[in-house]
């Protein structure tokens, strides 16, 4: 954001292309959806801006509102302010030039857009798979029902049955409680990602709140039927008790290193990607050069085709990993000495 | 919004978005799908365990055939044995019977034969006896004719009873 500010400030000519401000644009949330620039028009759709503002109830309103009535360049950004409403250029987030005024902005952005899009999608999807395995129940599946099952298999059996183990107090497998979280997890992750590449597409999965809240779903799944054996484990650990004072505080750091490194792992794998791509793609911008183009563009589609791979292995660390500390902690006595710790 | 500042907002939709389409996906699409991957699986063990079933049923049965089959052959080797054995042992006992028959008789008609010669010779005999008496009457008869054959006759005795 630093770099577009420069070169407002230094007042250069409006059709300088500015990478920086060109990648931030793509990565990042935003309040309007986006899709392409032909010629001075924007091809855009306006997302609503909803506001809570405790006392006063919760206001309305396009995110078109932003815009001056003649928007049209590039170079104007959405510094129109509605209400006192506007958006900040350092940070991206609303704000209200009263700034003792209290809100909580709860738009529809861009990245919520997609988020509903997606969850339509899989529900659309995987309730026309399970369908299709009650009408065409005992034959072998077809279509999309052959294209996701060895997926879910693949989930359950190697995912969930591998890495939680151990039966529930009614001689139910573990796995079974968790394996619903662990298939969303996995293909709300993967499909995503998936949309995340697709021209015009939102970062979602690139996105810090989003890795961030997926990361605390699996902290709490993870703690929510954690055993006595998980808990005994951190807090009086197999070591002699002198060692305590130094292992107690590892292993609660080591509670929260967890999740911060699933979330951590996600947003930057995703948002390296795109970033990435959108930098070789600006070469061509910079040197304004065809020929640059001769060479970035092979080199862009080999990187979109390891970004398809990076997609849905993303999706298998975080899955994979869930797993593995929901079964840490839910693990018996038995299997937990086997371990050796 | 810059990279590491999570917007509030985001934060709140994904929630509520990822709370539902968990839940409706798990009541909707994950249990009915675990539950047809389950069931299906359960099929298709019992199914191969049925194969496996029926195949050791019928090799069982094919053994079973087979153990029948020989048992038959088994039977009829020794029925034919026993059948052989029995027409062999009538045809020696027919023979056995034949000969010692065969033997009786010969021996029957060499004692008839025996004895017809005995007799025969016996016959013989007498006849003979009865002859050589005819003959030596007619002989003695004509030699003591006169008185003086007699005479001497009488000398002779009476000189052979002197040396006694």
């Amino acid at each position: 954001m630093s770099y577009a500010q420069e070169h407002a400030a230094s007042g250069h000519e409006e059709e300088t292309f500015k990478i920086g401000e060109m990648i931030e644009h793509h990565v990042v949330d935003s309040h309007e959806w986006h899709f392409a620039t032909v010629g001075h028009t924007h091809i855009t759709l306006p997302l609503p801006v909803i506001l809570y503002i405790p006392g006063q109830g919760v206001e309305v309103f396009s995110s078109s509102r932003f815009h001056s009535e003649g928007f049209k360049d590039e170079g104007e950004k959405q510094e129109h302010t509605y209400k006192g409403f506007y958006i900040d250029e350092l940070d991206g987030h609303l704000k209200n030039t009263d700034a003792s005024l209290k809100f909580y902005d709860l738009s529809i952005t861009k990245n919520v857009a997609s988020l509903f899009l997606s969850a339509a999608i899989l529900i659309f999807v995987f309730t026309n798979i399970a369908s299709a395995y009650k009408r065409r129940s005992g034959q072998a599946p077809k279509g999309m029902q052959s294209l996701f099952e060895p997926i879910v298999v693949f989930i359950r059996d190697d995912i969930a049955k591998a890495n939680i183990t151990g039966k529930d107090k009614h001689g139910q497998p573990m796995y079974e409680k968790f394996l619903p979280y662990l298939l969303t997890v996995f293909f709300f992750i993967w499909f995503n990602n998936l949309l995340g590449l697709l021209p015009g597409g939102a970062n979602l999965t690139g996105n810090i709140a989003v890795t961030m809240f997926l990361a605390v779903a699996t902290l709490v799944t993870t703690h929510i039927r954690s055993n006595k054996y998980y808990w005994g484990h951190i807090f009086a650990p197999p070591v002699p008790p002198a060692l305590w004072v130094i292992m107690v505080p590892i292993e609660v750091i080591g509670i929260l290193t967890k999740p911060i490194s699933l979330m951590i792992r996600l947003f930057a794998n995703i948002t390296a990607g795109h970033i990435i791509i959108l930098s070789l793609l600006g070469l061509i911008f910079i040197f304004k050069n065809a020929l640059v183009g001769g060479v970035v563009v092979p080199f862009v589609l080999f990187l979109n085709g390891i970004e398809l791979m990076v997609a849905i292995l993303q999706a298998y660390v975080f899955t994979l990993l869930s797993s593995m500390y929901i079964g840490s902690a839910v693990e018996g006595h038995e299997s937990h000495d086997d371990l050796g710790h | 919004m810059e990279f590491v500042t999570p917007g509030l907002g985001l934060i709140f939709w994904q929630f509520v978005v990822f709370i539902c389409l968990l839940l409706i996906l798990k009541k909707f699409a994950w249990k009915p799908i675990t539950a047809a991957l389950h069931e299906r699986e359960h099929s298709i063990d019992s199914a191969l365990k049925a194969a496996e079933e029926a195949k050791r049923e019928m090799s069982k049965l094919k053994a079973d055939n087979e153990k029948l089959l020989e048992e038959a052959r088994l039977e009829r080797d020794s029925i034919v044995k026993l059948a052989r054995q029995t027409a062999d042992g009538l045809i020696e006992e027919a023979k056995d019977k034949a000969t010692t028959e065969s033997n009786r008789i010969v021996e029957a008609a060499r004692l008839a034969i025996q004895q017809e010669r005995q007799a025969a010779i016996q016959d013989i005999k007498q006849q003979v006896a009865s002859l050589s008496l005819e003959i030596a009457e007619v002989v003695l008869r004509n030699q003591l004719k006169d008185d003086a054959a007699q005479r001497a006759l009488v000398n002779k005795l009476v000189d052979d009873a002197k040396l006694n």
